[in-house]
């Protein structure tokens, strides 16, 4: 149980080094790291297969989408200078989530819940028996992004080629 | 079981909390922002939060199964929301040259 609290402050360390990194890459690298650290938590609440996609999707592809997005736009991203102001605004962070997650943790709730049971029902029933139009909106999503990642850099790529003929 | 119980309390006491500082931490993030990038990695945090919330509800309530199959669709819609927005920020970066929220004047991008 010990454990359990060491990890998940661990996690809110993650996502305040994530806000108060003046580097957008060292940002991004905090939020992988908070990513792995949820799905450390996933493992230890029972839920590996969960934990297996946050660690491969959050904490890996989207880590590298992001990383390639700041490679891409380095030269703009972020004015110099800015990296002090940043320190300057966040240096009251740490206390605030400090209290507030000590205020949080006191609070009394109702004592009447229900412990875990054990994963009786299995993933595969619930997944393709009970939640089967939550699949159906999974792939529409996943077209969807593909979709409008293709229409974007197409848009793009013509608008360039037209500027090369006006030249 | 009592001692059990009380164990209990605790993590849910303590999930609770991360659960909510991490939201907030995100939601500043998203609206104290300058950067379209830093606004994308604000969203992700809170939906870390979103997911952390639905694993401990489902682990409370003895629905794993349930639970994991809600945090894959999370993930999911994620990945396209934020594969979507970074090619949106990479364009705006090509039409105006920034990422600052306060120099973009136009929805071009």
């Amino acid at each position: 149980m010990y454990l359990d609290i060491v990890i998940l402050i661990l996690m809110v360390v993650g996502a305040l080094w994530t806000v108060m990194a003046a580097d957008l890459l060292k940002s991004a690298i905090g939020l992988a790291v908070t990513s792995a650290i949820l799905a450390v938590i996933m493992f230890r609440f029972t839920a590996p297969l969960a934990a297996v996609f946050e660690l491969s999707v959050c904490a890996g592809l989207i880590t590298v989408v992001f990383i390639s997005v700041i490679s891409l736009t380095r030269p703009g991203a972020e004015k110099t200078g800015q990296a002090a102001k940043r320190f300057g605004r966040y240096i009251l962070l740490p206390l605030i989530v400090l209290i507030a997650g000590l205020a949080l943790f006191m609070i009394k709730y109702p004592s009447d819940l229900s412990l875990a049971k054990s994963a009786a029902t299995d993933m595969r029933s619930v997944l393709w028996g009970e939640r089967t139009l939550d699949l159906f909106g999974q792939v529409v999503v996943l077209l969807a992004g593909i979709f409008g990642v293709v229409v974007l850099f197409k848009e793009r790529k013509k608008k360039e080629d037209g500027d090369q003929k006006k030249v | 079981m009592p001692e059990l119980r009380g164990n209990m309390m605790n993590l849910f006491s303590a999930s609770i909390s991360v659960i909510v500082l991490v939201l907030g931490l995100g939601l500043y993030c998203v609206l104290s922002a300058g950067n379209v990038i830093r606004i994308l990695i604000g969203v992700e945090l809170m939906t870390k939060a979103a997911t952390l919330a639905i694993i401990l509800a489902g682990y409370l309530a003895g629905r794993m199964a349930l639970a994991q199959c809600l945090a894959i669709t999370l993930i999911v819609v994620e990945v396209a929301v934020i594969a979507v927005a970074s090619g949106i920020a990479v364009g705006i970066f090509k039409s105006n040259g920034t990422l600052d929220t306060s120099e973009l004047k136009t929805l071009k991008g």
